[in-house]
Protein backbone atom coordinates (compact mmCIF):
# COMPACT_ATOMS: atom_id res chain seq x y z
CA UNK A 1 0.00 0.00 0.00
CA UNK A 2 1.01 3.39 -1.08
CA UNK A 3 0.35 7.27 0.70
CA UNK A 4 2.07 10.30 -0.82
CA UNK A 5 1.78 12.84 1.37
CA UNK A 6 1.16 16.56 0.62
CA UNK A 7 2.27 19.25 2.18
CA UNK A 8 4.27 22.53 1.50
CA UNK A 9 5.82 21.97 5.39
CA UNK A 10 9.08 19.45 5.60
CA UNK A 11 8.47 19.26 9.10
CA UNK A 12 4.50 17.89 8.74
CA UNK A 13 5.40 15.48 6.13
CA UNK A 14 7.91 14.37 8.48
CA UNK A 15 5.86 13.96 11.04
CA UNK A 16 3.38 12.42 8.59
CA UNK A 17 5.61 10.00 7.11
CA UNK A 18 6.58 8.21 10.26
CA UNK A 19 2.89 7.85 11.25
CA UNK A 20 1.96 6.51 8.08
CA UNK A 21 4.89 3.89 7.75
CA UNK A 22 3.78 2.75 11.38
CA UNK A 23 0.47 1.85 9.91
CA UNK A 24 2.16 -0.31 7.22
CA UNK A 25 2.81 2.21 3.78
CA UNK A 26 4.86 3.00 1.66
CA UNK A 27 5.60 6.65 1.46
CA UNK A 28 6.04 9.11 -1.44
CA UNK A 29 6.04 13.05 -0.73
CA UNK A 30 4.99 16.22 -2.76
CA UNK A 31 4.93 20.02 -1.42
CA UNK A 32 2.50 21.42 -3.51
CA UNK A 33 -0.33 20.19 -5.56
CA UNK A 34 1.31 19.97 -8.74
CA UNK A 35 3.64 17.40 -7.94
CA UNK A 36 1.17 15.20 -6.24
CA UNK A 37 -0.86 15.62 -9.44
CA UNK A 38 2.32 15.11 -11.25
CA UNK A 39 3.23 11.77 -9.22
CA UNK A 40 -0.36 10.70 -9.21
CA UNK A 41 0.11 10.60 -13.47
CA UNK A 42 2.83 8.29 -13.11
CA UNK A 43 1.12 6.11 -10.43
CA UNK A 44 -2.06 6.15 -8.75
CA UNK A 45 -1.14 5.60 -4.73
CA UNK A 46 -3.54 4.35 -2.38
CA UNK A 47 -3.44 6.81 0.29
CA UNK A 48 -3.29 10.88 -0.02
CA UNK A 49 -2.73 12.63 3.33
CA UNK A 50 -3.70 15.82 1.68
CA UNK A 51 -2.75 19.57 2.86
CA UNK A 52 -5.30 22.79 1.85
CA UNK A 53 -3.08 25.76 1.67
CA UNK A 54 0.32 25.56 -0.33
CA UNK A 55 1.72 27.42 -2.98
CA UNK A 56 1.35 26.83 -6.93
CA UNK A 57 -1.46 24.43 -6.70
CA UNK A 58 -3.96 24.20 -3.79
CA UNK A 59 -4.76 20.51 -2.39
CA UNK A 60 -8.48 21.81 -3.22
CA UNK A 61 -7.54 22.28 -7.04
CA UNK A 62 -5.24 19.28 -6.94
CA UNK A 63 -8.48 17.45 -5.72
CA UNK A 64 -10.67 17.90 -8.29
CA UNK A 65 -8.61 17.55 -11.32
CA UNK A 66 -7.37 14.07 -9.32
CA UNK A 67 -10.82 13.12 -9.67
CA UNK A 68 -11.54 14.21 -12.81
CA UNK A 69 -8.35 12.01 -14.08
CA UNK A 70 -9.24 8.56 -15.17
CA UNK A 71 -8.68 6.19 -12.21
CA UNK A 72 -8.81 9.19 -10.28
CA UNK A 73 -11.34 7.87 -8.10
CA UNK A 74 -9.10 5.49 -6.68
CA UNK A 75 -7.15 7.19 -4.04
CA UNK A 76 -8.94 7.53 -0.77
CA UNK A 77 -8.20 11.06 -0.29
CA UNK A 78 -7.67 12.15 3.65
CA UNK A 79 -7.45 16.23 3.96
CA UNK A 80 -5.37 17.43 6.87
CA UNK A 81 -5.34 20.92 7.44
CA UNK A 82 -5.63 23.76 9.42
CA UNK A 83 -8.60 24.73 7.68
CA UNK A 84 -11.52 24.18 10.48
CA UNK A 85 -14.41 25.56 9.70
CA UNK A 86 -18.18 23.48 8.44
CA UNK A 87 -17.47 25.40 5.11
CA UNK A 88 -14.49 24.55 4.09
CA UNK A 89 -15.33 20.26 5.33
CA UNK A 90 -18.20 20.28 3.23
CA UNK A 91 -16.41 22.01 0.22
CA UNK A 92 -14.05 19.24 0.08
CA UNK A 93 -16.06 16.48 1.13
CA UNK A 94 -18.26 17.41 -2.04
CA UNK A 95 -14.90 17.19 -4.29
CA UNK A 96 -14.63 13.84 -3.42
CA UNK A 97 -12.59 13.86 0.21
CA UNK A 98 -13.00 10.54 2.04
CA UNK A 99 -11.95 12.11 5.68
CA UNK A 100 -10.43 15.11 6.85
CA UNK A 101 -8.48 16.43 9.96
CA UNK A 102 -8.08 19.27 11.77
CA UNK A 103 -4.75 19.83 12.62
CA UNK A 104 -3.21 19.62 14.76
CA UNK A 105 -3.01 15.90 14.02
CA UNK A 106 -1.46 13.02 16.28
CA UNK A 107 -0.86 9.32 15.33
CA UNK A 108 -4.41 8.28 16.59
CA UNK A 109 -6.17 10.43 14.84
CA UNK A 110 -4.65 9.74 11.43
CA UNK A 111 -5.43 5.90 12.84
CA UNK A 112 -8.50 6.76 13.31
CA UNK A 113 -9.33 8.14 10.21
CA UNK A 114 -7.51 5.46 8.48
CA UNK A 115 -9.54 2.46 9.94
CA UNK A 116 -13.07 4.37 8.71
CA UNK A 117 -12.17 4.60 5.44
CA UNK A 118 -11.28 0.60 5.03
CA UNK A 119 -7.05 1.92 4.54
CA UNK A 120 -6.33 -0.12 7.73
CA UNK A 121 -7.68 -2.62 9.94
CA UNK A 122 -9.40 -1.23 12.75
CA UNK B 1 3.82 24.45 28.65
CA UNK B 2 7.39 24.14 29.02
CA UNK B 3 8.88 20.98 28.72
CA UNK B 4 10.08 20.22 32.18
CA UNK B 5 6.55 20.80 33.64
CA UNK B 6 5.34 18.04 31.01
CA UNK B 7 7.46 15.77 33.00
CA UNK B 8 6.45 17.05 36.24
CA UNK B 9 2.76 16.07 35.25
CA UNK B 10 3.96 12.84 33.42
CA UNK B 11 6.14 11.25 36.35
CA UNK B 12 3.34 12.59 38.89
CA UNK B 13 0.63 10.28 37.01
CA UNK B 14 2.89 7.67 36.81
CA UNK B 15 3.61 7.39 40.52
CA UNK B 16 -0.05 8.01 40.96
CA UNK B 17 -1.97 5.99 39.15
CA UNK B 18 0.20 3.76 36.82
CA UNK B 19 -0.63 5.55 33.98
CA UNK B 20 1.91 6.25 31.16
CA UNK B 21 1.88 9.37 29.40
CA UNK B 22 3.39 9.86 26.03
CA UNK B 23 4.19 13.19 24.40
CA UNK B 24 1.67 12.50 21.34
CA UNK B 25 -0.63 12.61 24.34
CA UNK B 26 0.52 16.06 25.83
CA UNK B 27 -2.75 17.71 24.55
CA UNK B 28 -4.91 15.73 27.51
CA UNK B 29 -2.84 17.37 29.86
CA UNK B 30 -3.78 20.97 28.37
CA UNK B 31 -7.82 20.13 28.01
CA UNK B 32 -8.15 17.90 31.04
CA UNK B 33 -6.06 20.36 33.31
CA UNK B 34 -6.72 23.51 32.44
CA UNK B 35 -10.24 23.41 34.24
CA UNK B 36 -8.26 22.30 37.30
CA UNK B 37 -6.26 24.97 37.13
CA UNK B 38 -9.13 27.20 36.90
CA UNK B 39 -10.91 25.52 40.10
CA UNK B 40 -7.69 26.39 42.47
CA UNK B 41 -7.25 29.80 41.38
CA UNK B 42 -3.90 29.52 39.13
CA UNK B 43 -3.91 31.17 35.23
CA UNK B 44 -2.25 28.77 33.56
CA UNK B 45 -0.85 24.82 33.98
CA UNK B 46 2.84 26.71 34.18
CA UNK B 47 1.49 28.73 37.73
CA UNK B 48 0.18 25.35 38.57
CA UNK B 49 3.20 23.34 38.36
CA UNK B 50 4.91 26.05 40.54
CA UNK B 51 2.82 25.22 43.25
CA UNK B 52 2.99 21.18 42.52
CA UNK B 53 6.59 21.67 43.06
CA UNK B 54 6.49 23.16 46.63
CA UNK B 55 4.07 21.20 49.09
CA UNK B 56 0.93 20.85 47.14
CA UNK B 57 -2.41 20.55 48.66
CA UNK B 58 -3.46 16.09 48.61
CA UNK B 59 -6.35 17.41 47.16
CA UNK B 60 -5.05 19.09 44.26
CA UNK B 61 -3.03 16.04 43.66
CA UNK B 62 -6.42 13.89 43.69
CA UNK B 63 -8.05 16.39 41.36
CA UNK B 64 -5.29 16.00 38.94
CA UNK B 65 -4.97 12.19 38.87
CA UNK B 66 -8.85 11.88 38.54
CA UNK B 67 -9.33 14.50 35.58
CA UNK B 68 -6.10 12.74 33.73
CA UNK B 69 -6.95 8.70 34.77
CA UNK B 70 -10.46 8.77 34.79
CA UNK B 71 -12.87 9.33 31.73
CA UNK B 72 -10.63 8.17 29.05
CA UNK B 73 -13.40 7.68 26.36
CA UNK B 74 -13.91 8.54 22.96
CA UNK B 75 -16.63 8.55 20.50
CA UNK B 76 -17.09 5.03 18.86
CA UNK B 77 -14.51 3.69 21.14
CA UNK B 78 -12.71 0.52 20.21
CA UNK B 79 -15.30 0.32 17.22
CA UNK B 80 -16.45 -3.34 17.54
CA UNK B 81 -19.07 -2.77 19.92
CA UNK B 82 -20.72 -0.10 18.18
CA UNK B 83 -20.60 -2.42 14.77
CA UNK B 84 -22.39 -5.05 16.81
CA UNK B 85 -25.26 -2.59 18.14
CA UNK B 86 -25.97 -1.30 14.43
CA UNK B 87 -25.49 -4.98 12.91
CA UNK B 88 -26.91 -7.25 15.87
CA UNK B 89 -27.95 -6.05 18.66
CA UNK B 90 -30.17 -3.43 17.02
CA UNK B 91 -31.52 -5.70 14.35
CA UNK B 92 -32.42 -8.13 17.11
CA UNK B 93 -34.34 -6.02 19.31
CA UNK B 94 -36.20 -3.97 16.61
CA UNK B 95 -37.56 -7.52 15.69
CA UNK B 96 -38.21 -8.81 19.18
CA UNK B 97 -39.92 -5.72 20.15
CA UNK B 98 -41.68 -4.93 16.96
CA UNK B 99 -45.09 -4.79 18.69
CA UNK B 100 -44.08 -2.77 22.29
CA UNK B 101 -42.04 -0.40 20.07
CA UNK B 102 -39.99 -0.02 23.36
CA UNK B 103 -35.61 0.06 23.77
CA UNK B 104 -34.04 1.02 26.75
CA UNK B 105 -30.51 1.40 26.92
CA UNK B 106 -28.46 2.01 30.04
CA UNK B 107 -24.60 3.89 29.73
CA UNK B 108 -23.18 2.80 33.35
CA UNK B 109 -20.24 4.77 33.06
CA UNK B 110 -21.24 7.59 30.67
CA UNK B 111 -18.21 9.92 31.32
CA UNK B 112 -18.51 12.91 29.22
CA UNK B 113 -21.13 11.74 26.89
CA UNK B 114 -19.09 9.83 23.86
CA UNK B 115 -20.57 6.71 24.09
CA UNK B 116 -24.75 7.60 24.68
CA UNK B 117 -24.49 10.23 22.09
CA UNK B 118 -22.87 6.88 19.76
CA UNK B 119 -25.62 5.06 20.12
CA UNK B 120 -28.10 8.06 19.44
CA UNK B 121 -26.49 8.64 16.48
CA UNK B 122 -26.51 5.05 14.80
CA UNK B 123 -30.10 5.16 16.17
CA UNK B 124 -30.98 8.37 14.00
CA UNK B 125 -29.01 6.66 11.18
CA UNK B 126 -32.05 4.50 11.50
CA UNK B 127 -33.81 7.05 10.04
CA UNK B 128 -37.72 6.31 9.31
CA UNK B 129 -37.47 2.39 10.82
CA UNK B 130 -37.56 4.35 14.61
CA UNK B 131 -39.84 6.46 14.10
CA UNK B 132 -42.63 5.68 16.09
CA UNK B 133 -40.42 4.00 18.66
CA UNK B 134 -39.43 5.11 21.87
CA UNK B 135 -35.90 4.30 23.07
CA UNK B 136 -34.43 6.01 25.81
CA UNK B 137 -31.17 6.17 26.74
CA UNK B 138 -29.96 6.68 30.24
CA UNK B 139 -26.49 7.85 31.05
CA UNK B 140 -25.05 7.77 34.41
CA UNK B 141 -21.50 8.07 35.98
CA UNK B 142 -20.42 8.81 39.39
CA UNK B 143 -18.73 12.00 38.58
CA UNK B 144 -21.00 14.74 38.87
CA UNK B 145 -18.72 17.26 36.84
CA UNK B 146 -17.97 14.95 33.81
CA UNK B 147 -22.17 14.43 33.94
CA UNK B 148 -22.43 18.53 33.41
CA UNK B 149 -19.71 17.88 30.72
CA UNK B 150 -21.95 15.36 29.06
CA UNK B 151 -25.09 17.77 28.91
CA UNK B 152 -23.23 20.03 27.98
CA UNK B 153 -22.24 17.60 24.55
CA UNK B 154 -19.40 20.19 24.39
CA UNK B 155 -16.51 18.97 22.47
CA UNK B 156 -12.43 19.81 21.33
CA UNK B 157 -11.32 19.87 17.83
CA UNK B 158 -9.57 16.66 19.43
CA UNK B 159 -12.25 15.21 20.59
CA UNK B 160 -14.22 14.88 17.41
CA UNK B 161 -11.93 13.60 15.58
CA UNK B 162 -10.70 10.48 17.56
CA UNK B 163 -13.38 8.08 16.28
CA UNK B 164 -16.13 10.29 14.92
CA UNK B 165 -16.31 9.67 11.23
CA UNK B 166 -16.46 13.30 9.51
CA UNK B 167 -19.74 12.51 7.84
CA UNK B 168 -21.24 12.21 11.62
CA UNK B 169 -19.51 15.47 12.10
CA UNK B 170 -21.28 17.22 9.37
CA UNK B 171 -24.35 15.84 10.25
CA UNK B 172 -24.99 15.79 14.12
CA UNK B 173 -22.32 18.92 15.74
CA UNK B 174 -22.22 22.56 14.97
CA UNK B 175 -19.26 24.90 15.39
CA UNK B 176 -18.85 27.44 17.88
CA UNK B 177 -15.42 28.57 17.72
CA UNK B 178 -13.06 25.73 18.38
CA UNK B 179 -15.40 23.91 20.03
CA UNK B 180 -18.20 21.66 17.96
CA UNK B 181 -21.68 21.46 20.11
CA UNK B 182 -23.92 17.92 19.60
CA UNK B 183 -27.18 18.98 17.97
CA UNK B 184 -30.29 19.46 20.12
CA UNK B 185 -32.19 16.04 18.77
CA UNK B 186 -29.01 13.97 19.46
CA UNK B 187 -28.74 15.65 22.62
CA UNK B 188 -32.20 14.92 24.17
CA UNK B 189 -32.52 11.77 23.27
CA UNK B 190 -29.69 10.92 26.43
CA UNK B 191 -31.06 11.87 29.59
CA UNK B 192 -28.08 11.89 32.34
CA UNK B 193 -28.11 10.76 35.80
CA UNK B 194 -25.77 10.46 38.82
CA UNK B 195 -25.42 6.88 39.96
CA UNK B 196 -22.84 4.67 42.11
CA UNK B 197 -22.86 1.18 40.47
CA UNK B 198 -22.06 -0.06 44.47
CA UNK B 199 -26.04 1.43 45.15
CA UNK B 200 -29.25 0.45 44.59
CA UNK B 201 -30.20 -0.11 41.10
CA UNK B 202 -33.79 -0.85 41.58
CA UNK B 203 -35.30 2.35 40.87
CA UNK B 204 -32.90 2.70 37.27
CA UNK B 205 -35.89 0.62 35.67
CA UNK B 206 -35.44 -2.38 33.61
CA UNK B 207 -33.57 -1.95 30.65
CA UNK B 208 -32.80 -4.06 27.16
CA UNK B 209 -29.22 -3.41 26.69
CA UNK B 210 -26.70 -2.17 29.04
CA UNK B 211 -23.16 -0.98 28.08
CA UNK B 212 -21.10 -1.40 31.05
CA UNK B 213 -17.42 -1.02 29.58
CA UNK B 214 -14.27 -0.47 31.00
CA UNK B 215 -15.47 0.56 34.57
CA UNK B 216 -15.53 -2.91 36.51
CA UNK B 217 -11.72 -2.79 35.87
CA UNK B 218 -11.69 -0.45 38.97
CA UNK B 219 -13.06 -3.02 41.36
CA UNK B 220 -11.87 -6.15 42.90
CA UNK B 221 -13.24 -9.38 41.74
CA UNK B 222 -15.91 -10.18 44.12
CA UNK B 223 -17.40 -6.42 43.37
CA UNK B 224 -17.50 -7.30 39.91
CA UNK B 225 -19.59 -10.30 39.91
CA UNK B 226 -21.85 -8.43 42.77
CA UNK B 227 -22.00 -6.00 40.32
CA UNK B 228 -22.72 -7.38 37.66
CA UNK B 229 -25.60 -9.93 39.32
CA UNK B 230 -27.39 -6.72 40.22
CA UNK B 231 -27.11 -5.43 36.73
CA UNK B 232 -28.48 -9.09 35.66
CA UNK B 233 -31.59 -8.03 37.77
CA UNK B 234 -31.81 -4.86 35.78
CA UNK B 235 -32.25 -6.39 32.73
CA UNK B 236 -34.85 -7.89 29.90
CA UNK B 237 -34.26 -11.58 30.01
CA UNK B 238 -33.21 -11.19 26.98
CA UNK B 239 -30.84 -8.06 27.26
CA UNK B 240 -27.75 -7.51 25.81
CA UNK B 241 -24.92 -6.64 28.09
CA UNK B 242 -21.63 -5.17 26.31
CA UNK B 243 -18.23 -5.05 28.34
CA UNK B 244 -15.22 -3.44 27.43
CA UNK B 245 -12.79 -5.41 25.14
CA UNK B 246 -10.24 -6.55 28.11
CA UNK B 247 -13.20 -7.46 30.14
CA UNK B 248 -15.00 -10.77 30.82
CA UNK B 249 -17.23 -12.42 33.24
CA UNK B 250 -15.44 -15.97 33.39
CA UNK B 251 -14.47 -16.58 36.63
CA UNK B 252 -16.24 -13.31 38.00
CA UNK B 253 -20.04 -14.46 37.97
CA UNK B 254 -22.31 -17.23 37.13
CA UNK B 255 -25.32 -14.55 35.79
CA UNK B 256 -23.93 -13.56 32.16
CA UNK B 257 -22.95 -15.76 29.47
CA UNK B 258 -20.62 -14.87 26.61
CA UNK B 259 -22.77 -14.92 22.73
CA UNK B 260 -20.69 -17.03 20.90
CA UNK B 261 -18.42 -15.36 18.44
CA UNK B 262 -19.72 -11.77 19.62
CA UNK B 263 -16.51 -10.52 21.33
CA UNK B 264 -17.70 -8.11 24.29
CA UNK B 265 -21.17 -9.25 24.42
CA UNK B 266 -23.18 -11.30 27.02
CA UNK B 267 -26.70 -11.89 27.86
CA UNK B 268 -28.01 -13.37 30.87
CA UNK B 269 -27.33 -16.76 31.35
CA UNK B 270 -30.71 -17.76 31.62
CA UNK B 271 -31.74 -15.76 28.52
CA UNK B 272 -33.97 -18.17 26.28
CA UNK B 273 -32.22 -15.99 23.03
CA UNK B 274 -28.94 -17.26 24.12
CA UNK B 275 -30.03 -20.83 24.30
CA UNK B 276 -31.36 -20.90 21.02
CA UNK B 277 -27.89 -19.02 19.69
CA UNK B 278 -26.04 -22.20 21.59
CA UNK B 279 -28.04 -24.71 20.33
CA UNK B 280 -27.43 -23.00 16.72
CA UNK B 281 -23.94 -23.40 16.86
CA UNK B 282 -23.96 -26.76 18.39
CA UNK B 283 -25.30 -28.25 15.11
CA UNK B 284 -23.18 -25.89 13.25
Amino acid sequence: MKCLVVDDSRVVRKVARRIVEDLGFACDEAEDGQKAYEACLQAMPDAILLDWNMPVMSGIDFLEKLRALPGGQTPKVVFCTTENDMAHIQRAMTAGANEYIMKPFDSDIIKSKFSQIGLIEG
Amino acid sequence: MHISNFDLYRDLLKEKSGLTLTPDKAYLIESRLMPIAKKWGYTSLDNMCMALRGVPDPNLIKDIVEAMTTNETSFFRDTKPFDLFRDHILPAMMKDRASARKIRIWCAAASSGQEPYSLAMLLKEKGAALANWQIDILGTDISTDILETAKRGEYSQFEVQRGLPITMLMKYFEQKGERWIIKDDIKKMVKYQYFNLLDNMAALGRFDIVFCRNVLIYFDKETKGEILGRIAKQMAPDGMLLLGGAETVMGITETFKAVPDKRGLYMRADSPALASTSAATAVK
